[in-house]
């Protein structure tokens, strides 16, 4: 087999090296009851020309050739060359968790820029080396809230990603955590606050906000910053478009960041994998969960870095620990790093720009549902989104997400997302298929 | 002797942002063929941010080199042997990195309509297929995106089944020799930690598993082979006292290499288990993640499996969100699906004879090295060797060196250290795990290496102690990393 | 190298004991286990400690210890400096890296502990 490197007589020789006479010594001292009884029920193996033409075969049932104005947590971004050719060097690809510093520089250096390039996009002081998903960065945001706050109670707006909520509920439950869910307005589409203030108690440890939210809207992220804080809580804000960074105000009111780097070069591949983020203010940086990347000196009295403040985690507070997480995503969050400095400073900019650009192109004419700001996404009154979909699956577009699965009360509604991907003639299908 | 590397010259890099300088581009942006957009008369002035200050500006040019300079910074699997115990460093092959990348495969949008996205539950159904057949468990979760992660899932399985049966139980017993994110997850889950004692063996020990096993007990959370490389030979009764209590059997999946196609949890009494693709199934550790968790169980866990699960009418799938006594979501979509195709490719790749195959030869490969070393390092547990092996530094303690030095001093003989100071119940361990990838000859090398490492130990003492000698960083400053603590770049 | 004035804990902490206030810190045997000292984690002041239960922690690169209060009392001050010089405790834990001062709710506590005597006795053995 191809992937293992030894000759049937170099086996003989380690084999009669260890003093044993075939390969079945090695094993058959098992107990007889759990050795297997017949052969792995999974045909011979094949050749790399029969795999790529396997998943080749069912790349092609997949949606090959269509348009998309899919958004809702994952979107359609150019991924530069770069991005692909960095990550597939076998230094970065076939390394571990960079553990051992001195040969391991390369993926602690990328690590340090990232946290650095997280701080600055998201106006926060200190940022972790990734994780999972922007969906369990938001449950580990509200674990981190309550042990620094000492109090046990979240406040999540419905206006959140709803699967990101769906995670919260499952982390949650079995920690004694009461979530609670908070509404929209439904003129704005922004979150009410004054659901929230009724809510908030002193109690309560953190309140979750998404901007841009689920339905594209910005949030005012000020107003409620200074709500959440006369309480006493912890306001954690969430994002899924990474690229309105580019041009939307960071959330530098927030206590806590979090959000999902997908945009940033991570392809769509189907939910996953992606790279989560979290962020914070300096003064909070012993609580927050997952691997952190810190500077130090070698000692050559040289610049070097290496993996800091591990007793946060669980290899060594075990059941203390600040959070279960041990794997992260550091080849992903590669892919945005080197994502952020191929676009840069101006790029990001103009990244987002060319966004808002399309989506407003998009949104013009159409029956907006909500009235608040949008960057690339925004919902859309078109009495019935399935059969809009159907029709426009004709033309080899996918339309929008149909809301009536998270929020009933929006079943008429479609969520829309136009990115710097989106062509204008296939933007006009969708805007005349909507009006006709 | 070092036999393996030379010194080469490697280029030194600054940071990304002290290379910048404004206006330098490595991008470029079609022109737009919509009107232009005012971003202050769209969003209000308010929510429009200024320049994002500190943010890189760099040239394609000095981009690639700068990522190139830094990857020869470190150590990879593609350059030599790499025994991290615990951690199955293996052979990482490219075809999977090409067939993930497959147009419609990566460009799949978790929302687009079901009838275009046949390809993915395809790959998902066959994957869900095989690791069932490798597990000999009845059903499966991809969802999980990490071992951590998996165990998680697979305890909130545990908790909502007894539920059902009107009792959550309040503890979890983990074995003293167990991985970290044990006791870690079982905290998360809302489960009291009680630590169980391994015998002088490194195994469980009967009677103090039978003595901790009440009706308050959940589950056991047990490592098979355990995390000393030796297979738990009374598996099989461990599991008769937990289930005669009405708890469940746990199996961190970490070592499941050392298994397949040679044994099958399932054949052992377990009801559920976590495996980790980027360890057994070889998908790529890169530089610490993404992996996967899928969580295998038995038939009367499947009701509580978290949403969705793939539902097949004729020849057509489905995602199946009518499952009411699911535990819910454990993240977004449906899993690190990129990995999941990853996976699938490998065992494409080998087959299910040629899996059994790679598992005896990581066997033989443990092996081969343990024999190798015996004579020069202490073995506290001398139980037949599984796919990695545990020495202790003791004798080379007296000297004044510890596992630490050792490890460190490997890595000027061109191999990655080998895992330290873990499992916590061997006193100064040093673990060792070639995986079945490795050539003869570089585990020759390898020994080779530790053997002349002791004999250092002997005689010049300092010399390990003091080392790496020959890498491009020598021994970086870790507490004052801890003490002064500074995680980004400021001008 | 242990002071008489001092009574001491299995755990290795240090308490001095001032009419109705104590001080209390870790040995000079605890930190030199350790190594070097990364950070300590300290109550806040008014908040109370209670005898054998932990009221801190004390941290290096790759390990965590908890504190355990040798006697029970409200804490009336924490050593700031050792959020910034962490280090102080593997240099002076006997004097300068205190950790808490409080006072004590129950004096006779005190009477529970080792001896200078004691305390290197149990060490030695």
């Amino acid at each position: 087999m191809r992937y293992l490197p030894k000759s049937d007589s170099e086996r003989n020789e380690m084999l009669a090296a260890c003093g044993l006479k075939s390969l079945d010594d090695l094993y058959s001292y098992l107990p007889s009851k759990v050795l297997i009884k017949k052969p792995l029920n999974i045909p011979a193996g094949i050749s790399e020309y029969e795999i790529v033409d396997y998943f080749k075969k069912q790349a092609n049932l997949m949606a090959n050739g269509y348009a998309s104005f899919l958004g809702a947590g994952v979107y359609n971004h150019y991924r530069p060359v770069l991005c692909d050719v960095v990550v597939s060097r076998g230094e970065f690809l076939t390394s571990y968790t960079p553990y051992q510093a001195e040969i391991s520089q390369g993926t602690l250096t990328t690590i340090f820029e990232f946290q650095t390039m997280v701080c600055q996009l998201t106006g926060m002081e200190v940022a972790n080396a990734s994780m999972y998903d922007g969906s369990t960065a938001v449950p580990e945001a509200a674990m981190m809230a309550i042990r620094i706050t000492g109090r046990e109670h979240v406040i999540v707006a419905k206006s959140v990603h709803p699967e990101y909520r769906q995670v919260l509920h499952t982390y949650t439950l079995n920690q004694g955590i009461p979530v609670t869910e908070c509404g929209y307005d439904s003129e704005t589409g922004q979150l009410d606050l004054a659901g929230i203030e009724a809510n908030l108690t002193d109690h309560t440890a953190a309140v979750i906000v998404q901007s841009p939210n689920f339905f594209g809207c910005l949030e005012n992220v000020r107003a409620l910053a200074d709500l959440v804080h006369s309480k006493g809580a912890l306001l954690v804000v969430v994002f899924t478009e990474a690229a309105s960074l580019g041009v939307v105000q960071p959330p530098v009111d927030a206590d806590i960041v979090v959000g999902e780097l997908q945009s940033f070069a991570i392809s769509p591949s189907y939910g996953g994998p992606f790279a989560g983020i979290i962020a914070t203010k300096e003064k909070f940086i012993r609580q927050i969960p997952g691997r952190l990347v810190g500077q130090t000196v070698d000692a050559n009295g040289n610049r070097a870095f290496c993996l800091t403040l591990a007793t946060r985690e669980q290899h060594i507070r075990r059941e203390k620990a600040t959070s279960n997480i041990c794997t992260n995503q550091a080849l992903i969050a590669l892919m945005g790093t080197v994502f952020m400095s191929v676009y840069g400073k101006a790029g990001l900019r103009e990244l987002a720009e060319q966004n808002l650009a399309k989506a407003h192109y998009l949104a013009g004419g159409l029956p907006a549902r909500f009235k608040a700001p949008f960057f690339n996404e925004f919902v859309v009154r078109v009495g019935d989104p399935e059969a809009l979909n159907k029709k426009l699956l004709k033309k080899k577009v996918i339309g929008g997400l149909a809301l009536g699965r998270f929020y009933p009360e929006l079943a008429d509604c479609t969520l829309l997302c136009a990115t710097e991907m989106s062509k204008r003639e296939s933007m006009d299908i969708v805007r005349q298929a909507v009006q006709a | 002797m070092i036999k393996k590397v030379r010194r080469h010259i490697v280029q030194d890099e600054p940071l990304l942002f002290e290379i910048s300088s404004p206006g330098k581009k490595a991008y470029q942006l079609p022109e737009l063929d919509v009107p232009a957009v005012d971003a202050v008369e769209a969003l209000g002035a308010a929510n429009v941010r200024s320049e994002i200050e500190g943010f890189p500006e760099v040239s394609e040019v000095e981009n690639i080199r700068h990522y190139t300079r830094l990857s020869t910074w470190n150590f990879a699997i593609d350059l030599g042997l790499y025994p991290l115990g615990s951690c199955t460093m293996k052979y990482n092959p490219r075809i999977n990195e090409l067939v993930a990348r497959t147009e419609g495969l990566a460009w799949g949008h978790p929302y687009q309509p079901e009838e275009l996205s046949q390809g993915a539950f395809q790959i998902l159904a066959t994957l869900e297929k095989y690791l069932c057949e490798c597990t000999g468990m009845d059903a499966i979760t991809l969802q999980p995106a990490a071992g951590a992660h998996g165990e998680m899932t697979g305890l909130l399985l545990v908790r909502k089944y007894l539920e059902s049966l009107g009792n959550p139980r309040k503890k979890v017993l983990v074995p003293d020799s167990a991985h970290g994110t044990n006791p870690a997850t079982a905290a998360m889950v809302g489960y009291e930690v009680v630590s169980v004692k391994s015998n002088d063996h490194g195994m469980i020990d009967l009677a103090a598993l039978e003595a901790a096993t009440d009706e308050d007990v959940a589950a056991l959370m047990v490592t098979n082979p355990n995390t000393i490389g030796v297979f738990e030979r009374d598996i099989v009764k461990a599991a008769a006292i937990l289930h005669a209590k009405g708890a469940q059997m746990y199996m961190d999946g970490a070592n499941m290499n050392a298994l397949v196609g040679i044994c099958r949890p399932g054949d052992f009494g377990i009801d559920v288990m976590h495996m980790n693709l980027h360890k057994t199934f070889s998908t790529p550790h890169g530089g610490g993640g993404p992996g996967a968790g899928p969580v295998a169980i038995k038939k009367h866990l499947e009701p509580f499996l978290p949403v969705p699960r793939l539902k097949r009418i004729g020849r057509k799938y489905s995602h199946d969100y009518d499952r009411p006594q699911s535990i819910g979501k454990v993240r977004a979509f449906y899993g690190n699906f990129g990995v999941l195709v990853r996976a699938l490719a490998y065992i494409l790749a080998h087959g299910g004879p040629g899996l059994r195959n790679a598992t005896i030869d990581a066997l033989l490969n443990a092996q081969f090295i343990r024999k190798g070393l015996e004579p020069y390092f202490d073995l506290p547990v001398t139980e037949p060797t599984m796919h990695e092996v545990v020495f202790s530094h003791d004798r080379q303690e007296a000297k004044g060196v510890k596992t630490g030095d050792m490890a460190k001093r490997l890595i000027d003989y061109g191999f990655h250290a080998y895992t330290t100071s873990f499992p916590l119940i061997v006193h100064g361990a040093m673990m060792i795990e070639p995986t079945e990838t490795e050539p003869k000859r570089e585990l020759e090398l390898f020994i080779d290496a530790m053997i002349s490492i002791a004999k250092e130990v002997d005689e010049d003492p300092q010399l390990v102690i003091k080392a790496p000698h020959l890498t491009r960083t020598p021994r970086v400053d870790e507490t004052l990393a801890a003490r002064r603590p500074i995680v980004r770049w400021k001008p | 190298m242990y002071p008489e004035n001092f009574r001491y804990t299995k755990e290795h902490e240090w308490v001095k004991v001032e009419g109705a206030m104590a001080t209390i810190g870790i040995t000079h045997h605890a930190q030199s286990e350790l190594g070097d000292i990364v950070y300590v984690d300290l109550p806040k002041v008014g908040t109370t400690v209670e005898q054998g239960k932990t009221f801190g922690s004390v941290e290096s690169v790759k390990a965590v210890s908890d504190i355990y209060a040798p006697v029970s009392g409200e804490v009336t001050a924490i050593n700031e400096a050792l959020n910034t010089t962490p280090e102080k405790l593997n240099a002076d834990p006997h004097g300068d890296a205190w950790l808490i001062k409080i006072k004590l709710s129950n004096a006779s506590q005190v009477d529970s502990l080792m001896s200078t005597a004691d305390y290197q006795a149990y060490l030695g053995s």
